[in-house]
């Protein structure tokens, strides 16, 4: 933390700091309201489903940003974050056996700290290889790290339990406020709690001289070196901190489900890190915490709902990556001189006319990959084909044609709002600007 | 000596088939800055075309046209695709090709379905060529080594000879200065994109038929080609066909090697068991993690010299 | 305009979530059935929810329990035992009474695991898993549960059945496998009933491979035949063992492949006509047992597969499944977690080839017999329209694969 930071926070009135803080103190409030919303009062209790997103949401909003540690403040493109993430919670379940068994008398509040310093040990061992290098060729190494460890934890099993992975119990009867940990919605506040102490922890540290440091090597390698700062150590030692809160999330994967097995370490979570922080964009603190909803949204939520969920996270990630480079944080961050000049209500009127155009080129496209899949795969399934809540009959032309007609029709009238859109948008720019 | 003439040969094919993977991703990387993920996609696409032609019309067309559909979807992909995402920065192309996976995976299984291909080796080239120490040698593995050495030669002559090709050549180590020159450098990425598809797609059609053609073919191959690739340093088309042959090599002959850390302790007067995770590390036979190879390999070489094994500039 | 395209593709992809609502019938006996629909593993789960939808069917034309119909609800897990929990959740929210799961050992154990927990810290919304497919010894022994039940023999039932099927002729094996749980706990129970039964076999070697990383097995065909071992003893399943086979059938190796799971689907399509009379697997059944036992009736059930489907119908012990659940639900006029398991325990079902198999108490095995394949020409049913079949040479009885457990089951006390 950079000295005027520190002599700032504590000086302010706790008015002026609440205001400061109000993104994280409506974080936290909305943290902690969303599992009432989803309550289910028929039964009386809270639904299972949505606070096993909500928790998963938690550890992998700190999963992302420890990773946009090292992607977005380092620029190191990482594919081994999920081997410090997934050794953390390996580590964790062995943490909590102990624990039950009474020769670890470390309550379950602190238990993530326990793993995010078992991250930071993995993340100085595995730092001190990948680190050597940067660029493609640290990203390389990792993509190496990455291969050995998955494959060594289902080949060895004293610390990895091979395929059936390490299982634990996490009613282990030590806490500091004397909870049980036997609810979900438990585990879900220790989430809330220890995702707002890394996401704080990881604010500060990007105001810490370490955290410019990386900022500086990302930017220009040679002049960082120059000005006498080993960019090595920079990224050694960025990599042992993302390392730790990497662990953190590890730590609380192993708490919410009570077991690890090799897919917490394999790359393919690696590769959700790295989609959680480019699509909410990488080039903000906060980005990847957007990245971190929308994706647990649409790999635990959407594949329920349409095995074909991976075609439209790809197209969403081309869509991204051709027309918004800079995330979802980005598009909301270029209304800000709109929002500076008042002139945000203006754009209301254009907005709403480019929904309907957009939703009915989604229905189009929708309707058409669900028709396809259906019909290949779905169908000698036995299953019954519905589309937006209704029955359809694929052997129809009807729902071939709608769809088609949605899709076409609808980019055309899009094509057509959004060139509106734009005129109004660079009108409203030029006039902010003035 | 049995086993090393053997194993000398197996690894020869393999090698030649990760080079002829290989290579194109080379060329992309080096010239274009891509990580191209959908690389080994368009192998299995490759393959998945190979088996619908050869279906329809034979195997010998479907040699010559499946290749070429890859590589004109190689050029589709670099003109509407990734030029539209170059200026974003590579690791947007490197999530554009991310994407492509996941699409071109679903669209697979959507088109061809979940089960294995019956995409099988034809009929005029499924015999035994010759024999050594009483086992055979498939014609058809002869075959996949013609092609892919008909390949090696064909790809160097046209980089050697012709106008383009030099280029290319040039664009690989100086991509700025090509520019400069008024060359351009977008057909050329376009080119080389679809000459890469097109050998990727190659690779499908003659390795499809000899492994199997499944939608889980893609995953499979690309992790160890993009080893071969920043092992054998980038820009450097000689260092990628060593570390092919290389790799093809570690992986057949560590399968024939049975002993483990612990038989080299043996001798010291260390005996160990596997009953804990150190024993059990020790004791793993150099056969049984071959595949492991590598990645280690990889590990170790990027940390002594980052440009890989023959790289003319720094990755 | 390009900043706009990206919002609306945004929004396509939120509004995803208020699509394709699943429709439902009501009244219905709904099956939470958590298994791999998307991504490189896709083709396990689709294979078993065809086999599946098909034994519904074939129950609901029965009459169904309780005058209900069965009906099936899918949850994709990939393969991923954390997502397999996300799916149990959303099972136990939507109160259904049963979760079923068939591929992966790992998902399996976790979800084992999951059901307990969840069974003791909300007693009012229990759930009973059903096993339909995870092999591994452990999950009715040190990890046996009072609410799973497993229809599916273990690793250790199939290597009775692999060992004891073992022709007089086999002198030396070669044993190859998976470097992981499953492929380990085949080497394992390999070598225990080859000390018990057959001493007189020689194991020359007993090699692991790495999982799923192999593409090229020349060089271990090589050392098979230098080995000059008489059948290679193999638990490897998709692309490690089509890849085998067909390397070792180009270099000419001229051994026998005695497999634990040649059969499995896409097997036969791989192998072609080079698998003919040298690879033998252990069945949970096939469609030419009806034909060498002369049932009718059973013969007509595959007929009906067969209609409809071009891949092999391998899961028998799934209709014997439906049927004793038929009968316990029956029995406890309710789908009551508690109650059902209680009317399984010790139940005895005819399966579709007249043999009586047992649900053992101790442990929640289903007993039933294997048989004991070879892949030929000679066969009315081929598999997959290779125009090659299985035919049985050898068949277990339900005694021989009565194997002591381990199991220590905690039973709730009501």
């Amino acid at each position: 933390m950079s000295d005027a930071a520190l002599r700032a926070l504590p000086s302010r009135r706790p008015l002026a700091l609440a205001i400061r803080l109000w993104p994280w103190l409506a974080a936290l409030a909305v943290s902690v309201a969303l599992p009432w919303l989803f309550y289910d009062f028929a039964h009386g209790r809270h639904s299972g489903f949505m606070l096993s997103m909500l928790s998963q949401t938690g550890m992998m909003v700190i999963f992302a940003l420890s990773f946009n540690m090292l992607m977005g403040q380092a620029g190191l493109l990482s594919f081994c974050h999920s081997v410090l993430f997934g050794l953390a919670g390996y580590s964790t379940v062995h943490f909590l056996d102990a624990a039950g068994a009474g020769s670890l008398p470390v309550p379950m509040e602190l238990m993530p700290l326990l793993a995010g310093l078992s991250g930071l040990g993995f993340g100085i061992v595995f730092g001190y290889m990948a680190t050597k290098q940067r660029s493609t060729a640290f990203a390389m190494i990792t993509l190496g790290i990455v291969q050995l460890v998955t494959t060594a934890a289902t080949m060895f099993h004293h610390f990895f339990g091979g395929e059936g992975g390490v299982k634990t119990d996490r009613e282990i009867g030590i806490s500091l406020f004397g909870f049980e940990y036997g609810q979900s919605i438990q585990v879900y506040y220790l989430i809330v709690a220890w995702m707002m102490i890394s996401a704080a922890g990881m604010y500060f540290h990007t105001m810490t001289p370490l955290g410019r440091m990386a900022n500086a090597c990302r930017d220009n390698h040679e002049r960082a070196q120059f000005v006498g700062y080993d960019p090595r150590i920079v990224r050694f030692l960025q990599f042992a901190v993302s390392g730790f809160y990497a662990g953190v999330g590890g730590g609380l994967f192993a708490i919410t489900y009570e077991i690890v097995t090799f897919d917490a370490v394999a790359a393919p979570l690696a590769a959700n890190a790295l989609l959680m922080a480019y699509i909410g964009g990488a080039t903000t603190f906060f980005g990847p915490v957007l990245g971190a909803i929308l994706i647990t949204v649409l790999q635990s939520g959407v594949s329920l709902m349409s095995n074909s969920w991976l075609v439209y996270v790809g197209v969403l990630f081309i869509a991204m990556v051709t027309f918004a480079p800079t995330g979802l944080t980005g598009i909301i961050l270029e209304h800000a001189p709109l929002a500076r000049a008042g002139l945000l209500r203006r754009l209301v009127v254009p907005y709403l006319r480019v929904l309907p155009a957009g939703g009915l080129v989604l229905v189009g496209f929708v309707g058409l990959v669900e028709l396809l899949s259906f019909l290949t795969i779905g169908m000698a399934q036995g299953k019954q084909l519905s589309l937006f809540g209704r029955a359809v009959d694929i052997f129809s032309i009807v729902p071939w044609l709608v769809s088609l007609a949605c899709l076409l029709g609808g980019g055309l009238w899009l094509a057509r709002e959004s060139g509106r859109f734009k005129r109004v948008w660079d009108g409203l720019m030029e006039q902010a600007r003035r | 000596m049995q086993i090393g003439l053997i194993s000398l040969l197996d690894g020869l094919v393999y090698g030649m088939l990760l080079f002829m993977l290989a290579s194109g991703l080379t060329l992309i990387l080096s010239m274009m800055g891509v990580l191209n993920f959908a690389h080994a996609s368009i192998y299995m696409l490759g393959a998945y075309f190979a088996y619908q032609i050869s279906h329809w019309i034979g195997f010998w067309p479907a040699l010559l046209v499946a290749p070429l559909l890859c590589a004109a979807l190689g050029a589709a992909i670099e003109v509407w695709g990734l030029r539209r995402v170059h200026h974003n920065g590579h690791i947007a192309e490197l999530l554009f090709t991310f994407g492509l996976v996941f699409i071109i995976g679903r669209a697979v299984q959507m088109a061809w379905g979940m089960l294995p291909m019956p995409y099988r080796v034809p009929a005029s080239l499924d015999f035994p060529l010759f024999s050594i120490y009483g086992e055979n040698f498939p014609a058809y593995r002869g075959f996949m080594l013609v092609v892919s050495a008909g390949m090696l030669l064909t790809t160097w002559l046209l980089l050697k000879k012709t106008r383009i090709g030099l280029i290319i050549q040039a664009a690989l180590t100086h991509p700025g200065m090509v520019s400069a020159l008024g060359h351009d450098v977008p057909r050329v990425f376009t080119t080389v994109f679809a000459g890469g598809s097109l050998l990727a797609g190659l690779a499908g059609v003659i390795a499809g038929n000899y492994f199997t053609t499944e939608s889980g073919m893609a995953d499979a191959m690309g992790p160890i080609v993009f080893v071969v690739v920043i092992f054998g340093g980038l820009g450097s088309l000689a260092g990628c066909f060593i570390a092919s042959i290389l790799m093809g090599m570690v992986q057949t002959f560590s399968v024939v090697m049975d002993w483990s850390f612990a038989d080299l302790l043996r001798p010291l007067g260390i005996t160990l068991s596997g009953d804990d995770l150190l024993g059990e590390i020790l004791t793993i036979s150099i056969s049984r993690i071959g595949p492991l190879v590598p990645y280690v390999l990889l590990i170790v070489i990027l940390l002594f010299r980052p440009r890989g094994l023959l790289g003319t500039r720094e990755t | 305009m390009g900043r706009l395209r990206s919002l609306a593709f945004a929004l396509l992809t939120l509004g995803l979530t208020v699509a394709a609502v699943p429709s439902r019938a009501e009244d219905t006996i709904k099956i939470g059935y958590i298994d791999p629909f998307s991504g490189a593993f896709a083709s396990g789960g689709d294979a078993s929810l065809k086999m599946f939808q098909f034994i519904v069917d074939y129950i609901n034309a029965k009459g169904g329990a309780l005058g209900r119909k069965f009906e099936l609800v899918t949850f994709d897990d990939k393969l991923q035992p954390a997502e397999a929990l996300i799916a149990l959740k959303s099972v136990t929210d939507q109160n259904l009474p049963f979760v079923m799961s068939c591929v992966g050992s790992n998902v399996g154990s976790a979800l084992i695991d999951g059901v307990n927990k969840h069974n003791a810290r909300n007693p009012d919304n229990r759930v009973l898993q059903i096993n339909c497919g995870q092999l591994a010894t452990e999950l009715t022994n040190e990890q046996c549960s009072f609410w799973h039940f497993r229809f599916i023999g273990s690793v250790e039932m199939r290597a009775v059945a692999r060992i004891k099927s073992l022709p007089q002729s086999v002198k030396s094996v070669y044993m190859l496998n998976q470097d992981y749980l499953f492929g380990q706990s085949i080497e394992k129970d390999s070598k225990r009933f080859l000390a018990q039964y057959r001493p007189d076999i020689k194991i020359v070697a007993d090699e692991f491979i790495p999982l799923m990383q192999i593409k090229d097995f020349s060089p271990y065909v090589t050392k098979i035949k230098a080995s000059g071992a008489d059948s290679i003893l193999t638990g490897n399943y998709g692309p490690d063992l089509n890849l085998l086979l067909k390397a070792a059938v180009d270099a000419g190796l001229n051994v026998r492949f005695d497999t634990y799971l040649g059969h499995v689907i896409g097997a036969a399509t791989a192998m072609g006509a080079a698998g003919e009379g040298r690879v033998t697997s252990v069945l949970d059944d096939h469609e030419n047992i009806p034909v060498e036992e002369h049932n009718a009736e059973a013969e007509e059930f595959f007929k009906k597969w067969r209609a409809t489907h071009d891949f092999m119908f391998i899961a028998e012990p799934s209709v014997t499944q439906f049927e004793m659940l038929v009968r316990a639900i029956n029995q406890a006029k309710s789908t009551d977690a508690v109650k059902v398991a209680l009317a399984l325990e010790g139940m005895e079902q005819k399966d579709l080839f007249g043999v009586t198999n047992i649900m053992r108490k101790e442990d929640h095995q289903l007993l039933y017999p294997y048989y004991e394949g070879v892949f030929t020409k000679d066969v009315k049913y081929d598999a997959e329209k290779t125009g090659l079949g299985w035919k049985t040479e050898f068949k277990t009885t339900v005694a021989d694969e009565t194997l002591p457990t381990t199991c220590k089951m905690k039973r709730p006390s009501s």
